[in-house]
């Protein structure tokens, strides 16, 4: 097993006092990654909670309703974490590549967007807490929540277009001062998440802006609710590669590095990229196989589009396996598994993200069960799919953070990831892990028996089904436990390398390009192309489902308060 | 562009595999009518219970089959229970009358999501006598762990 080479480059920069970020961008990320740390305290405390609860092992308090705290935990998990990371993560790792740092105008829009994420956040968080808004991170309609929850919703989201902007400037200011120069491979990739981001959430910010919030606020009196529910798909499954493409930038740029290999392929990888961004979004509709409203044809389109991602998947599956038996070979390490030897299992950096990438061939033929529509019968709202987006989500994405923030962190405070701190990475991993296998396996496995997911604990009246179910709940609450554990580490692992590790340089590993990799095309960087195919793509796939909808439309539906009557 | 060539076996292999996935998948959706709703029919959910065309209840349409008519609101399906013949070919036609409900019977192909305002119908031939649960899948307020319904098949 290779010895932790961890905090290795101090020698190589002596000239850089603090860490490879200017004072300026280092406070910027870290703003974002408090706001992750402080959340995940918040949403891991809801989710072991709900593990508790919904094994019939713990009864809450009254006054606590068990969906206020499904929906604190969706809209911190899923949004919240998530979004911080990202931006944090890209606003930093893009600067970085781009240039050294950020210019004045990108950094202000970053801090722009922080300040307009963090007011929607705080809003939303509010009404959660005080109850008015129990309507879980989907917010289906016609359940109406709070007003301010919607527009604090809306504001998390055009906060994000705005850091995502600062994204864009600095990737255009670059390029104008080298002209005909590739852009690095990170930084296109972090363009492209966000190109992918921002005609994603153009669904939900549609349907806030013209549906919810009008709505909420009692200006119109009723709502188009499959509609809504379409806007809403049309960007949750996007939402999905939103999370995964950075998780993907860390696998395809960091992890060569940390195993000592370089960029399998940049033209491939970047193409993997920009075929991501076009068939991620064309596709909500597998989401919305068991609604009525829409005919079968349509649905089917929708689901050969999202068939589609194997294709960049399998790309991206090949480039890590090509990079991970080369880096063998040049240790020495010849055939198929040789280069598991010679894999730095013992360096968190990687041992993370690799757990991540194995969860995620799992995760991955889970996903195509669910999109293809007659199977997605078995399993539709059952505790399968909660099963699967924790193993997506929950083990493969989030892990990956966790291990990059062993790297990132540090490198954003000027201080050094230490030989104790790999070590209680390592644990916090195997915990986690340990944990999400437990919780997740028990969830796919009831799931399969039919037990439904978002639902507090029940019988079904001593149903002699819904009985046999109780078992596998019980184990969901062992692995909660587990995970919080894990999740308590990783928040004191994670303030200690931002206030308290010993102070010093730690690089952010980036990977070189194989020399025979060749140019990608200049057509890459031609984004208005890639874009309109993407609209075009969605035209295809909505325009005349979404007319008919809109044609079609009943009378409407007035909202309605089923979780606090008194209101 | 270059691709390796293992990598050109690789994506051969996969996108292959996937074509006739998708095919199945197609020929299986269309040609058996085995599917999912796809009704577009719609309803007014504010006067459901005024509808004489959505009265709550079963109803034999032909030799051997049945249509139940069942509206769904918080926290209850009505009819609460119901009879059907084993063997018989069922065909649930199912509105809401408030918000989005579930209709799921575990075990079963039957699983589908209630909407007010569209009317939601899914077909099944129950071959094995017995009681059935019917439960909501689709979180819907306070009470929604207890929004169940029975299905005997006799
Ligand atoms: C301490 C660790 C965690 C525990 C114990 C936990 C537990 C749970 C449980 C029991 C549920 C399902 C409740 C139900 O359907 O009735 C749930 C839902 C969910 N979890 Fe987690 N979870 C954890 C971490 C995470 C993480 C890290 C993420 C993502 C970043 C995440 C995202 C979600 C989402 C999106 C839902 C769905 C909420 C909904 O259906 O509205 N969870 N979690
Ligand atoms: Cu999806
Ligand atoms: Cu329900």
């Amino acid at each position: 097993m290779a010895a932790v080479e961890v905090p290795s480059s101090r020698e190589a920069h002596p000239e850089k006092q603090g860490g490879p970020f200017s004072k300026p961008d280092a406070n910027l990320s870290l703003a974002h990654f408090i706001v992750v740390f402080v959340a995940l305290v918040l949403g891991g405390i809801a989710g072991a909670l709900q593990a508790e609860v919904r094994s019939g092992t713990l009864t809450l308090p009254a006054g606590i309703d068990y969906y206020a705290l499904l929906t604190l935990h969706g809209v911190v998990m899923a949004l919240v974490v998530t979004t911080y990371f990202i931006v944090g993560f890209l606003l930093a790792f893009s600067g970085h590549l781009l240039g050294g740092e950020l210019k004045p105008t990108p950094r202000l829009l970053g801090w722009i967007g922080f300040i307009v994420m963090t007011l929607g956040t705080a809003m939303a968080a509010i009404e959660i807490l005080l109850g008015n808004a129990s309507v879980l991170y989907t917010f289906y309609a016609p359940m109406q929540a709070s007003p301010w929850f919607y527009v604090g919703v809306t504001l998390l989201i055009v906060g994000s277009w705005i850091s995502g902007a600062a994204i864009f400037v600095q990737y255009h200011l670059w390029r104008k001062e080298h002209p005909g120069e590739r852009s690095p491979l990170g930084a296109f990739m972090a363009v492209c998440t966000f190109i992918l981001w921002d005609i994603a959430t153009l669904g939900v910010a549609i349907e806030s802006l013209f549906q919810l919030i009008p709505w909420s606020f009692g200006l119109t009196k009723t709502i188009n609710v499959e509609l809504s529910r379409t806007f809403f798909w049309y960007f949750g499954h996007p939402l999905v590669y939103f999370w995964l493409l950075p998780a993907y930038i860390v696998w395809y740029t960091v992890i060569p590095k940390i195993v000592g290999g370089k960029v399998f392929s940049d033209t491939l990888a970047r193409f993997a990229f920009l075929l991501f961004i076009l068939f991620s979004v064309p596709v909500g509709f597998h989401h919305q196989l068991m609604d009525p409203g829409i005919q079968s044809g349509w649905k089917f389109v929708q689901v050969v589009l999202t068939m589609m991602v194997v294709i960049p998947s399998l790309m991206t599956a090949y480039a890590l396996f090509a990079t991970f038996i080369r880096a063998g070979r040049a240790k020495g390490q010849t055939g198929f598994t040789g280069w598991l030897k010679a894999m730095p299992w013992g360096d968190v950096r990687f041992l993370a993200p690799f757990i991540g990438m194995v969860g995620f061939i799992f995760g991955g033929a889970g996903g195509i069960i669910n999109a293809s529509n007659q199977m997605n019968a078995m399993v539709h709202n059952t505790l399968w799919v909660t099963g699967h987006f924790h193993e997506t989500l929950a083990l493969t994405v989030i892990l990956t953070f966790f291990g990059a923030s062993y790297w990132l962190l540090p490198a954003l405070s000027g201080r050094k990831l230490t030989p104790q701190m790999n070590k209680l990475g390592i644990l916090q991993t195997i915990l986690w892990t340990v944990g999400m296998v437990i919780m997740s396996g028990a969830m796919h496995a009831v799931g399969l028996l039919g037990a439904p997911r978002r639902t507090s604990y029940t019988t079904y009246q001593n149903n002699p089904l819904a009985q046999t179910w109780v078992g596998y709940e019980q184990w969901m609450a062992i692995g909660g436990i587990i995970l919080f554990i894990g999740l308590a580490l990783m928040v004191y692992n994670a303030f200690r390398m931002i206030y308290g590790a010993p102070k010093g340089y730690t690089e952010v590993p980036v990977a070189d390009i194989e020399e025979e990799a060749g140019t990608p095309p200049a057509i890459f960087e031609k984004w208005w192309l890639w874009i309109g195919i993407t609209v075009v793509l969605v035209l295809i796939a909505y325009f005349v489902p979404v007319t008919q909808m809109i044609q079609n439309a009943g009378p409407g539906s007035p909202g309605f308060n089923t979780w606090n009557f008194g209101r | 562009m270059h691709f390796p060539r293992y990598e050109k076996i690789w994506l051969a292999i996969g996108g292959g595999a996937l074509a006739v996935f998708l095919i199945v998948l197609g020929i299986y959706g269309f040609g058996m009518g085995f599917n999912t709703p796809h009704d577009t029919q719609t309803v007014d959910a504010q006067t459901i219970s005024q509808n004489p065309n959505f009265q709550p209840g079963v109803k034999q349409t032909g030799p051997n089959r049945y249509e139940v008519t069942i509206v769904a609101r918080t926290f209850s399906f009505a009819p609460a229970v119901i009879q059907v013949p084993a063997g018989a070919e069922v065909t649930f036609r199912m509105t809401s009358a408030d918000v989005v409900h579930g209709f799921e019977i575990p075990q079963t192909n039957v699983n589908v999501m209630v909407v007010p305002g569209q009317v939601t119908t899914i077909t099944h031939t129950f071959e094995k006598p017995g009681n059935y649960l019917i439960l909501c899948n689709e979180y819907c307020g306070t009470g929604h762990q207890l929004m169940q319904a029975q299905l005997q098949v006799q």
